[in-house]
Protein backbone atom coordinates (compact mmCIF):
# COMPACT_ATOMS: atom_id res chain seq x y z
CA UNK A 1 0.00 0.00 0.00
CA UNK A 2 1.85 3.38 -1.36
CA UNK A 3 0.48 4.82 1.83
CA UNK A 4 2.28 2.63 4.19
CA UNK A 5 5.43 3.29 2.70
CA UNK A 6 4.44 7.15 2.38
CA UNK A 7 4.08 7.09 6.52
CA UNK A 8 7.27 5.44 7.27
CA UNK A 9 10.36 6.98 7.49
CA UNK A 10 12.72 4.43 5.05
CA UNK A 11 16.46 5.13 4.76
CA UNK A 12 15.91 5.95 1.28
CA UNK A 13 14.30 9.45 2.14
CA UNK A 14 16.78 11.78 2.40
CA UNK A 15 15.14 14.64 4.25
CA UNK A 16 13.48 12.04 6.93
CA UNK A 17 11.67 13.20 9.69
CA UNK A 18 13.99 12.81 12.14
CA UNK A 19 16.35 15.02 10.39
CA UNK A 20 15.82 18.22 12.63
CA UNK A 21 18.96 18.97 14.20
CA UNK A 22 21.60 18.98 11.51
CA UNK A 23 24.68 18.43 13.61
CA UNK A 24 22.45 15.23 15.35
CA UNK A 25 24.87 12.73 16.35
CA UNK A 26 27.84 15.13 16.68
CA UNK A 27 30.40 16.17 19.69
CA UNK A 28 29.46 20.19 20.50
CA UNK A 29 31.24 20.18 23.01
CA UNK A 30 33.87 23.74 22.70
CA UNK A 31 37.55 22.63 23.06
CA UNK A 32 39.57 23.79 25.11
CA UNK A 33 41.08 27.26 25.07
CA UNK A 34 38.17 27.91 22.47
CA UNK A 35 36.12 31.05 23.76
CA UNK A 36 32.23 29.62 23.46
CA UNK A 37 31.13 33.02 22.64
CA UNK A 38 33.38 34.31 20.05
CA UNK A 39 33.42 30.61 18.41
CA UNK A 40 29.71 31.68 18.48
CA UNK A 41 30.02 34.82 16.87
CA UNK A 42 32.54 33.65 14.47
CA UNK A 43 30.12 30.93 13.09
CA UNK A 44 27.56 33.51 12.86
CA UNK A 45 29.17 36.12 10.75
CA UNK A 46 30.02 33.47 8.08
CA UNK A 47 26.79 31.51 8.59
CA UNK A 48 24.75 35.00 8.36
CA UNK A 49 26.81 35.66 4.95
CA UNK A 50 25.53 32.00 3.32
CA UNK A 51 21.73 31.95 4.69
CA UNK A 52 21.96 35.52 3.19
CA UNK A 53 24.14 35.18 0.19
CA UNK A 54 22.01 32.25 -0.31
CA UNK A 55 18.91 33.77 0.24
CA UNK A 56 19.51 36.42 -3.22
CA UNK A 57 20.53 33.29 -5.18
CA UNK A 58 17.14 31.52 -4.68
CA UNK A 59 15.32 34.55 -5.84
CA UNK A 60 16.69 33.59 -9.35
CA UNK A 61 15.08 30.22 -9.49
CA UNK A 62 12.79 30.14 -12.19
CA UNK A 63 14.41 33.66 -13.31
CA UNK A 64 18.11 32.60 -14.79
CA UNK A 65 19.02 33.33 -18.58
CA UNK A 66 19.11 29.79 -19.48
CA UNK A 67 18.22 25.98 -17.66
CA UNK A 68 21.44 25.24 -17.13
CA UNK A 69 22.02 28.55 -14.75
CA UNK A 70 18.76 27.94 -13.05
CA UNK A 71 20.21 24.76 -11.92
CA UNK A 72 23.62 25.93 -11.54
CA UNK A 73 22.68 28.90 -9.35
CA UNK A 74 20.24 26.77 -7.15
CA UNK A 75 23.04 24.57 -6.18
CA UNK A 76 25.12 27.16 -4.82
CA UNK A 77 22.08 28.72 -3.04
CA UNK A 78 21.55 25.15 -1.77
CA UNK A 79 25.34 24.13 -0.89
CA UNK A 80 25.58 27.51 1.04
CA UNK A 81 22.36 27.10 2.85
CA UNK A 82 23.48 23.48 4.21
CA UNK A 83 26.60 25.63 4.94
CA UNK A 84 24.06 28.20 6.77
CA UNK A 85 22.36 24.99 9.01
CA UNK A 86 25.46 23.72 10.01
CA UNK A 87 26.81 26.99 11.18
CA UNK A 88 23.93 28.35 12.97
CA UNK A 89 23.17 25.27 14.45
CA UNK A 90 26.85 25.36 16.00
CA UNK A 91 26.66 28.48 17.19
CA UNK A 92 23.98 27.31 19.34
CA UNK A 93 25.76 24.82 20.54
CA UNK A 94 28.42 26.94 21.81
CA UNK A 95 27.12 29.65 23.16
CA UNK A 96 22.93 28.94 23.63
CA UNK A 97 23.14 33.05 24.74
CA UNK A 98 23.02 33.59 21.05
CA UNK A 99 19.90 32.17 20.21
CA UNK A 100 16.61 34.46 20.45
CA UNK A 101 14.56 33.33 23.38
CA UNK A 102 10.66 31.27 22.34
CA UNK A 103 8.58 30.01 25.22
CA UNK A 104 9.60 26.94 26.63
CA UNK A 105 7.36 24.95 24.67
CA UNK A 106 8.36 26.31 21.16
CA UNK A 107 9.02 23.73 18.76
CA UNK A 108 11.25 25.73 16.87
CA UNK A 109 14.87 24.53 16.99
CA UNK A 110 17.97 26.52 17.39
CA UNK A 111 18.84 26.75 13.85
CA UNK A 112 15.63 28.04 13.06
CA UNK A 113 15.00 30.23 16.25
CA UNK A 114 18.64 31.96 14.53
CA UNK A 115 17.50 32.48 11.11
CA UNK A 116 13.64 33.34 11.86
CA UNK A 117 13.76 35.34 15.00
CA UNK A 118 16.53 36.81 15.10
CA UNK A 119 16.06 40.98 13.84
CA UNK A 120 17.90 42.52 11.33
CA UNK A 121 20.32 44.57 13.95
CA UNK A 122 21.60 40.64 15.03
CA UNK A 123 22.68 39.67 12.07
CA UNK A 124 26.62 39.46 11.17
CA UNK A 125 26.49 38.60 7.70
CA UNK A 126 28.91 41.62 5.35
CA UNK A 127 27.21 44.37 2.95
CA UNK A 128 27.44 42.45 0.11
CA UNK A 129 25.59 39.49 0.47
CA UNK A 130 22.21 41.28 1.34
CA UNK A 131 22.19 44.05 -1.96
CA UNK A 132 19.22 43.92 -3.68
CA UNK A 133 19.80 41.39 -6.88
CA UNK A 134 20.50 43.05 -10.03
CA UNK A 135 21.20 41.28 -13.54
CA UNK A 136 23.17 37.78 -13.63
CA UNK A 137 26.60 39.90 -14.31
CA UNK A 138 25.77 41.04 -11.21
CA UNK A 139 25.04 38.00 -10.12
CA UNK A 140 27.94 36.64 -11.23
CA UNK A 141 30.40 39.48 -9.19
CA UNK A 142 29.21 38.89 -6.43
CA UNK A 143 29.50 35.18 -6.12
CA UNK A 144 33.25 35.63 -8.00
CA UNK A 145 33.81 38.17 -4.68
CA UNK A 146 32.09 36.68 -2.26
CA UNK A 147 33.50 32.86 -2.73
CA UNK A 148 36.80 33.61 -3.35
CA UNK A 149 36.83 35.34 -0.16
CA UNK A 150 35.28 32.75 1.68
CA UNK A 151 36.88 29.92 -0.10
CA UNK A 152 40.28 30.92 1.40
CA UNK A 153 38.51 31.43 4.99
CA UNK A 154 37.33 27.70 4.91
CA UNK A 155 41.20 26.76 3.86
CA UNK A 156 42.35 28.12 6.64
CA UNK A 157 39.40 27.16 8.86
CA UNK A 158 40.15 23.41 7.92
CA UNK A 159 42.66 23.82 10.89
CA UNK A 160 40.26 24.90 13.34
CA UNK A 161 40.74 23.90 17.21
CA UNK A 162 37.40 22.89 17.10
CA UNK A 163 36.50 20.02 15.23
CA UNK A 164 32.89 20.83 13.92
CA UNK A 165 34.24 23.64 12.49
CA UNK A 166 37.25 21.75 10.76
CA UNK A 167 34.87 19.76 9.30
CA UNK A 168 32.20 21.98 8.37
CA UNK A 169 35.50 23.82 6.55
CA UNK A 170 36.40 20.42 5.17
CA UNK A 171 32.87 19.73 3.48
CA UNK A 172 32.19 23.35 2.35
CA UNK A 173 35.66 24.21 0.48
CA UNK A 174 34.69 21.71 -2.21
CA UNK A 175 31.55 23.48 -2.87
CA UNK A 176 33.26 26.97 -2.66
CA UNK A 177 35.92 25.73 -4.90
CA UNK A 178 32.67 24.55 -7.51
CA UNK A 179 31.15 28.20 -6.91
CA UNK A 180 34.54 29.96 -7.69
CA UNK A 181 35.22 28.23 -10.58
CA UNK A 182 31.36 28.95 -12.04
CA UNK A 183 31.52 32.51 -11.14
CA UNK A 184 34.78 33.06 -12.59
CA UNK A 185 34.24 31.08 -15.94
CA UNK A 186 31.09 33.53 -16.42
CA UNK A 187 32.77 36.67 -15.80
CA UNK A 188 35.46 36.00 -18.05
CA UNK A 189 32.38 34.28 -20.82
CA UNK A 190 30.75 37.90 -20.18
CA UNK A 191 33.91 40.01 -19.93
CA UNK A 192 35.28 39.15 -23.41
CA UNK A 193 31.51 38.09 -24.96
CA UNK A 194 29.88 40.76 -26.49
CA UNK A 195 30.13 45.07 -26.01
CA UNK A 196 26.83 44.67 -24.37
CA UNK A 197 27.62 41.89 -21.55
CA UNK A 198 31.40 43.76 -20.95
CA UNK A 199 29.36 47.07 -20.25
CA UNK A 200 27.68 45.01 -17.41
CA UNK A 201 29.87 42.90 -16.01
CA UNK A 202 32.14 46.34 -15.36
CA UNK A 203 29.37 48.31 -14.06
CA UNK A 204 28.80 44.99 -11.60
CA UNK A 205 32.20 44.97 -10.57
CA UNK A 206 32.25 49.00 -10.21
CA UNK A 207 28.97 48.77 -7.93
CA UNK A 208 30.42 45.84 -5.67
CA UNK A 209 33.54 47.21 -5.51
CA UNK A 210 33.10 49.73 -2.79
CA UNK A 211 31.96 46.70 -0.22
CA UNK A 212 35.25 44.86 -0.88
CA UNK A 213 36.87 46.00 1.92
CA UNK A 214 34.60 45.31 3.96
CA UNK A 215 35.06 41.47 3.48
CA UNK A 216 38.68 41.71 4.83
CA UNK A 217 39.73 39.41 2.08
CA UNK A 218 42.37 36.58 3.74
CA UNK A 219 46.10 36.96 2.29
CA UNK A 220 46.11 35.45 -1.39
CA UNK A 221 42.94 35.81 -2.45
CA UNK A 222 43.86 39.28 -4.06
CA UNK A 223 46.24 37.19 -6.07
CA UNK A 224 43.40 34.88 -7.34
CA UNK A 225 41.09 37.75 -8.31
CA UNK A 226 43.48 39.23 -10.46
CA UNK A 227 44.13 36.24 -12.29
CA UNK A 228 40.34 36.00 -12.80
CA UNK A 229 40.55 39.87 -13.69
CA UNK A 230 43.60 39.09 -16.28
CA UNK A 231 42.06 36.34 -18.38
CA UNK A 232 38.73 38.75 -18.17
CA UNK A 233 41.00 41.82 -19.45
CA UNK A 234 39.72 43.91 -16.73
CA UNK A 235 41.13 46.18 -14.15
CA UNK A 236 40.72 46.34 -10.69
CA UNK A 237 38.25 49.17 -9.89
CA UNK A 238 39.06 52.25 -8.48
CA UNK A 239 35.99 53.01 -6.46
CA UNK A 240 35.99 55.06 -3.12
CA UNK A 241 34.88 52.06 -0.30
CA UNK A 242 30.94 52.15 1.14
CA UNK A 243 31.17 52.42 5.46
CA UNK A 244 30.34 48.58 5.08
CA UNK A 245 29.70 47.49 8.92
CA UNK A 246 27.72 44.13 8.51
CA UNK A 247 29.80 42.37 11.13
CA UNK A 248 28.71 45.08 13.69
CA UNK A 249 25.26 44.38 12.90
CA UNK A 250 25.02 47.89 11.13
CA UNK A 251 23.05 47.29 7.79
CA UNK A 252 21.22 48.41 4.47
CA UNK A 253 17.24 48.45 4.75
CA UNK A 254 17.44 45.65 1.63
CA UNK A 255 18.75 43.30 4.77
CA UNK A 256 15.00 44.20 6.67
CA UNK A 257 12.84 43.86 3.46
CA UNK A 258 14.95 40.23 2.59
CA UNK A 259 14.15 39.16 6.27
CA UNK A 260 10.54 40.64 6.67
CA UNK A 261 9.90 38.20 3.47
CA UNK A 262 11.99 35.33 4.87
CA UNK A 263 10.61 35.29 7.96
CA UNK A 264 6.94 35.89 7.81
CA UNK A 265 5.68 32.74 7.74
CA UNK A 266 7.86 31.31 10.42
CA UNK A 267 6.61 34.51 12.46
CA UNK A 268 2.93 34.08 11.83
CA UNK A 269 3.07 30.24 12.96
CA UNK A 270 5.60 30.79 16.01
CA UNK A 271 3.81 27.19 17.49
CA UNK A 272 3.68 25.92 14.48
CA UNK A 273 5.63 22.37 13.05
CA UNK A 274 6.91 22.41 9.74
CA UNK B 1 17.40 -2.36 -54.14
CA UNK B 2 15.84 0.41 -52.15
CA UNK B 3 13.47 -0.38 -49.45
CA UNK B 4 10.16 1.54 -50.16
CA UNK B 5 8.00 3.39 -47.64
CA UNK B 6 5.30 0.85 -46.56
CA UNK B 7 8.36 -2.13 -45.71
CA UNK B 8 9.94 1.09 -43.35
CA UNK B 9 6.35 1.43 -41.89
CA UNK B 10 5.52 -2.52 -41.72
CA UNK B 11 8.98 -2.51 -39.60
CA UNK B 12 7.96 0.14 -37.20
CA UNK B 13 4.70 -1.12 -36.53
CA UNK B 14 6.35 -4.75 -35.88
CA UNK B 15 8.90 -2.91 -33.10
CA UNK B 16 5.89 -1.01 -31.73
CA UNK B 17 3.54 -4.23 -31.27
CA UNK B 18 7.11 -6.40 -29.84
CA UNK B 19 7.05 -3.58 -27.29
CA UNK B 20 10.50 -3.16 -28.48
CA UNK B 21 11.68 0.47 -28.18
CA UNK B 22 11.78 3.66 -31.56
CA UNK B 23 15.39 5.24 -30.87
CA UNK B 24 16.09 8.24 -32.38
CA UNK B 25 17.99 7.11 -35.83
CA UNK B 26 14.85 4.64 -36.72
CA UNK B 27 12.35 5.58 -39.41
CA UNK B 28 9.32 6.56 -37.80
CA UNK B 29 5.83 8.47 -39.55
CA UNK B 30 5.35 11.72 -39.15
CA UNK B 31 2.25 11.50 -37.53
CA UNK B 32 4.55 9.46 -35.05
CA UNK B 33 7.06 11.97 -34.76
CA UNK B 34 4.58 14.94 -34.64
CA UNK B 35 2.48 13.39 -31.87
CA UNK B 36 6.03 12.53 -29.58
CA UNK B 37 7.12 16.40 -29.87
CA UNK B 38 4.08 17.57 -29.04
CA UNK B 39 3.44 15.38 -25.84
CA UNK B 40 7.28 15.74 -24.81
CA UNK B 41 7.30 19.70 -25.08
CA UNK B 42 4.06 20.05 -23.24
CA UNK B 43 5.94 17.80 -20.57
CA UNK B 44 9.02 19.67 -20.62
CA UNK B 45 7.19 23.13 -20.70
CA UNK B 46 4.99 21.72 -17.84
CA UNK B 47 7.90 20.90 -15.18
CA UNK B 48 9.49 24.64 -16.36
CA UNK B 49 6.28 26.29 -15.64
CA UNK B 50 5.61 24.32 -12.67
CA UNK B 51 8.94 25.77 -11.26
CA UNK B 52 6.92 28.61 -10.57
CA UNK B 53 3.73 27.93 -8.18
CA UNK B 54 6.42 26.52 -5.32
CA UNK B 55 8.98 28.61 -6.42
CA UNK B 56 7.14 31.49 -5.22
CA UNK B 57 7.52 29.96 -1.76
CA UNK B 58 11.21 28.94 -1.75
CA UNK B 59 12.46 32.52 0.16
CA UNK B 60 9.11 31.94 2.33
CA UNK B 61 9.63 28.44 3.36
CA UNK B 62 9.28 28.13 7.36
CA UNK B 63 12.14 26.27 8.48
CA UNK B 64 15.82 26.47 7.04
CA UNK B 65 15.27 22.22 6.40
CA UNK B 66 12.10 22.68 4.51
CA UNK B 67 13.84 25.37 1.99
CA UNK B 68 16.80 23.34 1.88
CA UNK B 69 13.89 20.49 0.24
CA UNK B 70 11.70 23.15 -1.66
CA UNK B 71 14.66 24.65 -3.12
CA UNK B 72 16.11 21.28 -4.38
CA UNK B 73 12.67 19.98 -5.23
CA UNK B 74 12.12 23.06 -8.09
CA UNK B 75 15.89 22.65 -8.81
CA UNK B 76 14.88 18.99 -9.62
CA UNK B 77 11.74 20.40 -12.13
CA UNK B 78 14.61 22.32 -13.89
CA UNK B 79 16.82 19.16 -14.64
CA UNK B 80 13.39 17.66 -15.71
CA UNK B 81 12.35 20.10 -18.17
CA UNK B 82 16.24 19.70 -19.23
CA UNK B 83 16.29 16.06 -19.96
CA UNK B 84 12.63 16.05 -21.90
CA UNK B 85 13.61 18.83 -24.18
CA UNK B 86 17.10 16.64 -25.14
CA UNK B 87 13.88 13.66 -25.45
CA UNK B 88 12.74 16.19 -28.14
CA UNK B 89 15.77 17.58 -30.04
CA UNK B 90 16.33 13.87 -30.76
CA UNK B 91 13.36 13.99 -33.09
CA UNK B 92 14.81 17.19 -34.64
CA UNK B 93 13.39 19.88 -32.37
CA UNK B 94 15.55 22.59 -30.93
CA UNK B 95 15.07 23.22 -27.46
CA UNK B 96 14.97 27.21 -28.58
CA UNK B 97 12.44 26.60 -31.09
CA UNK B 98 10.07 24.64 -28.21
CA UNK B 99 10.65 27.82 -26.16
CA UNK B 100 9.30 29.80 -28.66
CA UNK B 101 7.02 27.99 -28.96
CA UNK B 102 5.66 27.96 -25.83
CA UNK B 103 6.02 31.83 -25.19
CA UNK B 104 3.92 32.44 -27.96
CA UNK B 105 1.24 29.85 -26.71
CA UNK B 106 1.35 27.93 -29.60
CA UNK B 107 2.13 24.57 -26.89
CA UNK B 108 0.49 24.35 -23.85
CA UNK B 109 1.57 23.15 -20.57
CA UNK B 110 -0.34 21.44 -18.13
CA UNK B 111 -3.27 23.54 -16.75
CA UNK B 112 -2.49 22.59 -13.19
CA UNK B 113 0.51 25.08 -12.91
CA UNK B 114 -2.56 27.85 -13.81
CA UNK B 115 -3.98 27.87 -10.67
CA UNK B 116 -2.30 29.52 -7.53
CA UNK B 117 -0.88 28.48 -4.08
CA UNK B 118 -1.79 31.43 -1.68
CA UNK B 119 -0.48 29.13 1.27
CA UNK B 120 2.37 27.51 2.55
CA UNK B 121 0.21 24.03 2.66
CA UNK B 122 -0.25 23.78 -1.27
CA UNK B 123 3.45 23.50 -1.40
CA UNK B 124 2.36 19.98 0.61
CA UNK B 125 -0.85 19.53 -1.34
CA UNK B 126 1.08 19.94 -4.88
CA UNK B 127 3.83 17.16 -3.88
CA UNK B 128 0.56 15.08 -2.77
CA UNK B 129 -1.59 15.15 -5.23
CA UNK B 130 -0.24 17.14 -8.23
CA UNK B 131 2.66 15.21 -8.01
CA UNK B 132 1.09 12.28 -7.12
CA UNK B 133 -1.76 12.14 -10.43
CA UNK B 134 1.59 13.26 -12.55
CA UNK B 135 2.94 9.77 -11.24
CA UNK B 136 0.14 8.08 -12.39
CA UNK B 137 0.24 9.66 -15.76
CA UNK B 138 3.92 8.99 -16.25
CA UNK B 139 4.60 5.43 -14.54
CA UNK B 140 3.16 3.88 -17.70
CA UNK B 141 5.37 6.10 -19.61
CA UNK B 142 8.25 4.62 -18.71
CA UNK B 143 7.55 1.94 -21.16
CA UNK B 144 6.71 4.26 -23.79
CA UNK B 145 7.38 3.49 -27.68
CA UNK B 146 10.12 5.88 -27.69
CA UNK B 147 13.40 4.93 -26.23
CA UNK B 148 14.41 8.55 -25.32
CA UNK B 149 11.45 9.62 -23.39
CA UNK B 150 11.23 6.41 -22.05
CA UNK B 151 14.30 6.44 -20.21
CA UNK B 152 13.95 10.19 -18.78
CA UNK B 153 10.88 9.47 -17.94
CA UNK B 154 12.25 6.40 -15.79
CA UNK B 155 14.58 8.84 -14.25
CA UNK B 156 11.84 11.60 -13.29
CA UNK B 157 9.36 9.30 -11.87
CA UNK B 158 12.14 8.65 -9.49
CA UNK B 159 12.35 11.91 -8.53
CA UNK B 160 8.62 12.64 -8.57
CA UNK B 161 7.50 9.75 -6.48
CA UNK B 162 10.51 11.40 -4.24
CA UNK B 163 8.71 15.03 -3.84
CA UNK B 164 5.30 13.02 -3.25
CA UNK B 165 6.82 11.86 -0.13
CA UNK B 166 8.36 14.90 0.57
CA UNK B 167 4.86 16.53 0.13
CA UNK B 168 2.80 14.26 1.85
CA UNK B 169 5.51 14.38 4.76
CA UNK B 170 4.84 18.08 4.92
CA UNK B 171 1.02 17.90 5.39
CA UNK B 172 1.41 15.17 7.71
CA UNK B 173 3.54 17.27 9.68
CA UNK B 174 0.97 20.37 9.61
CA UNK B 175 -1.65 18.57 10.86
CA UNK B 176 0.25 17.77 13.90
CA UNK B 177 0.87 21.26 14.94
CA UNK B 178 -1.44 23.69 15.28
CA UNK B 179 -5.57 23.93 14.48
CA UNK B 180 -4.74 26.89 11.98
CA UNK B 181 -2.05 24.30 10.22
CA UNK B 182 -4.48 21.75 10.15
CA UNK B 183 -7.20 24.02 8.47
CA UNK B 184 -4.84 25.39 6.26
CA UNK B 185 -4.32 21.58 4.94
CA UNK B 186 -7.46 21.07 4.57
CA UNK B 187 -8.71 24.04 2.62
CA UNK B 188 -5.30 23.74 0.34
CA UNK B 189 -6.29 19.84 -0.60
CA UNK B 190 -9.95 21.36 -0.80
CA UNK B 191 -8.62 23.91 -3.62
CA UNK B 192 -6.69 21.25 -5.09
CA UNK B 193 -8.41 18.30 -5.37
CA UNK B 194 -10.94 18.74 -9.06
CA UNK B 195 -7.87 20.65 -10.57
CA UNK B 196 -5.43 17.26 -9.35
CA UNK B 197 -8.67 15.42 -11.01
CA UNK B 198 -8.72 17.06 -14.53
CA UNK B 199 -4.71 16.77 -14.85
CA UNK B 200 -5.70 13.11 -16.54
CA UNK B 201 -7.25 15.07 -19.35
CA UNK B 202 -10.90 15.65 -20.77
CA UNK B 203 -12.82 12.03 -20.43
CA UNK B 204 -12.27 9.29 -22.94
CA UNK B 205 -14.83 10.53 -25.25
CA UNK B 206 -13.46 13.46 -25.61
CA UNK B 207 -9.88 12.94 -25.78
CA UNK B 208 -9.11 13.01 -29.78
CA UNK B 209 -5.69 11.81 -29.60
CA UNK B 210 -5.99 9.11 -26.96
CA UNK B 211 -6.92 6.18 -29.93
CA UNK B 212 -3.99 6.90 -31.80
CA UNK B 213 -1.40 7.20 -29.19
CA UNK B 214 -1.83 4.15 -27.51
CA UNK B 215 -1.88 2.12 -30.78
CA UNK B 216 1.42 3.72 -31.38
CA UNK B 217 2.86 2.66 -27.87
CA UNK B 218 3.21 6.29 -26.62
CA UNK B 219 0.15 6.20 -24.21
CA UNK B 220 -0.25 3.36 -22.31
CA UNK B 221 -3.49 3.73 -20.46
CA UNK B 222 -6.80 5.87 -21.22
CA UNK B 223 -7.41 9.00 -19.71
CA UNK B 224 -10.56 7.69 -17.64
CA UNK B 225 -8.45 4.36 -16.19
CA UNK B 226 -5.51 6.92 -14.91
CA UNK B 227 -8.06 9.21 -13.13
CA UNK B 228 -9.38 5.91 -11.58
CA UNK B 229 -6.37 5.02 -10.38
CA UNK B 230 -5.47 7.81 -8.75
CA UNK B 231 -8.52 8.58 -6.76
CA UNK B 232 -8.54 4.64 -5.89
CA UNK B 233 -4.86 5.29 -4.39
CA UNK B 234 -5.45 8.54 -2.97
CA UNK B 235 -8.36 7.67 -0.76
CA UNK B 236 -6.69 5.76 1.98
CA UNK B 237 -4.29 8.66 1.97
CA UNK B 238 -6.63 11.23 2.83
CA UNK B 239 -8.04 9.27 5.65
CA UNK B 240 -4.79 8.66 7.05
CA UNK B 241 -4.20 12.21 6.84
CA UNK B 242 -7.36 12.98 8.18
CA UNK B 243 -8.60 15.27 5.73
CA UNK B 244 -11.45 15.02 3.70
CA UNK B 245 -11.83 14.84 -0.69
CA UNK B 246 -14.54 17.79 -1.34
CA UNK B 247 -16.76 15.20 -3.53
CA UNK B 248 -19.87 14.46 -1.90
CA UNK B 249 -20.52 11.26 -4.31
CA UNK B 250 -16.80 9.86 -3.48
CA UNK B 251 -17.36 6.37 -1.76
CA UNK B 252 -16.58 2.91 -2.45
CA UNK B 253 -17.97 0.79 -4.47
CA UNK B 254 -18.21 -2.75 -4.05
CA UNK B 255 -19.38 -4.27 -7.13
CA UNK B 256 -16.66 -2.27 -8.97
CA UNK B 257 -13.52 -2.86 -6.26
CA UNK B 258 -13.48 0.90 -6.98
CA UNK B 259 -14.26 4.20 -5.84
CA UNK B 260 -17.44 6.12 -7.69
CA UNK B 261 -16.63 9.71 -7.80
CA UNK B 262 -18.31 13.08 -8.78
CA UNK B 263 -17.59 15.02 -12.02
CA UNK B 264 -14.86 17.55 -12.57
CA UNK B 265 -16.11 20.71 -13.88
CA UNK B 266 -15.25 19.86 -17.26
CA UNK B 267 -16.53 23.76 -18.45
CA UNK B 268 -13.50 24.86 -15.95
CA UNK B 269 -10.80 22.40 -17.24
CA UNK B 270 -11.35 24.10 -21.08
CA UNK B 271 -11.43 27.56 -19.86
CA UNK B 272 -7.85 27.32 -18.20
CA UNK B 273 -6.85 25.01 -21.35
CA UNK B 274 -8.00 28.02 -23.48
CA UNK B 275 -5.88 30.86 -21.20
CA UNK B 276 -8.48 31.66 -19.10
CA UNK B 277 -7.04 30.12 -16.06
CA UNK B 278 -6.63 32.65 -12.61
CA UNK B 279 -2.52 32.25 -13.36
CA UNK B 280 -1.83 31.78 -16.92
CA UNK B 281 -1.19 35.12 -18.06
CA UNK B 282 0.89 35.87 -14.93
CA UNK B 283 2.94 32.32 -15.41
CA UNK B 284 3.59 32.97 -19.40
CA UNK B 285 4.87 36.60 -18.70
CA UNK B 286 7.38 35.27 -15.71
CA UNK B 287 8.37 32.85 -18.13
CA UNK B 288 8.62 35.24 -21.12
CA UNK B 289 10.32 38.02 -18.63
CA UNK B 290 13.19 35.63 -17.84
CA UNK B 291 13.85 34.57 -21.47
CA UNK B 292 14.08 37.98 -22.91
CA UNK B 293 16.11 39.06 -19.53
CA UNK B 294 18.37 36.29 -20.22
CA UNK B 295 18.76 36.80 -24.12
CA UNK B 296 22.37 39.35 -24.33
CA UNK B 297 23.77 36.38 -21.52
CA UNK B 298 23.08 33.60 -24.47
CA UNK B 299 24.06 36.43 -27.00
CA UNK B 300 27.62 36.84 -24.82
CA UNK B 301 27.83 32.93 -24.48
CA UNK B 302 27.76 32.15 -28.31
CA UNK B 303 30.33 35.61 -28.97
CA UNK B 304 32.71 33.93 -26.00
CA UNK B 305 32.61 30.76 -28.02
CA UNK B 306 33.02 32.05 -31.48
CA UNK B 307 36.08 33.70 -30.10
CA UNK B 308 38.02 30.80 -28.43
CA UNK B 309 36.95 29.26 -32.25
CA UNK B 310 38.61 31.31 -34.11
Amino acid sequence: MISDDLLGNDAHWAFGTDFEDPLAGVDTTVPDGVDPASLARYCLMLGDDALVLSQRLSEWCSRAPDLEEDIALANVALDLLGQARLLLARAAAADPSVVPALPDDSPVPAEDALAFFRSPAEFRNVTMAELPNGDFAEAITRLLLLSTCRLAEFESMAAHPDAVLAAVAAKGRKELAYHRDFAARWFVTLARGTAESRRRVLDALDGLWAFWPELDAPAGVEVVLDQVFAAADVSRPEVAPARGLGRECVHTEALTDLLAEMQSVARAHPRGLW
Amino acid sequence: MTVTETELAEHFEATVARGDRIEPRDWMPEAYRKTLIRQIAQHAHSEIIGMQPEGNWISRAPSLRRKAILLAKVQDEAGHGLYLYSACETLGTARRELTEKLLSGKQKYSSIFNYPTPSYADVGTIGWLVDGAAICNQVPLCRTSFGPYGRAMIRICKEESFHQRQGYELLMTMMRGTEEQRAMVQESVDRFWWPALMMFGPPDDASPHTGQSMAWGIKRNTNDELRQKFVDMTVPQARALGVTLPDPELRWNSERRAHDFGEPDWDEFWAVVEGNGPCNAERLDRRRRAHEDGAWVRDAAVAFAEEGAR
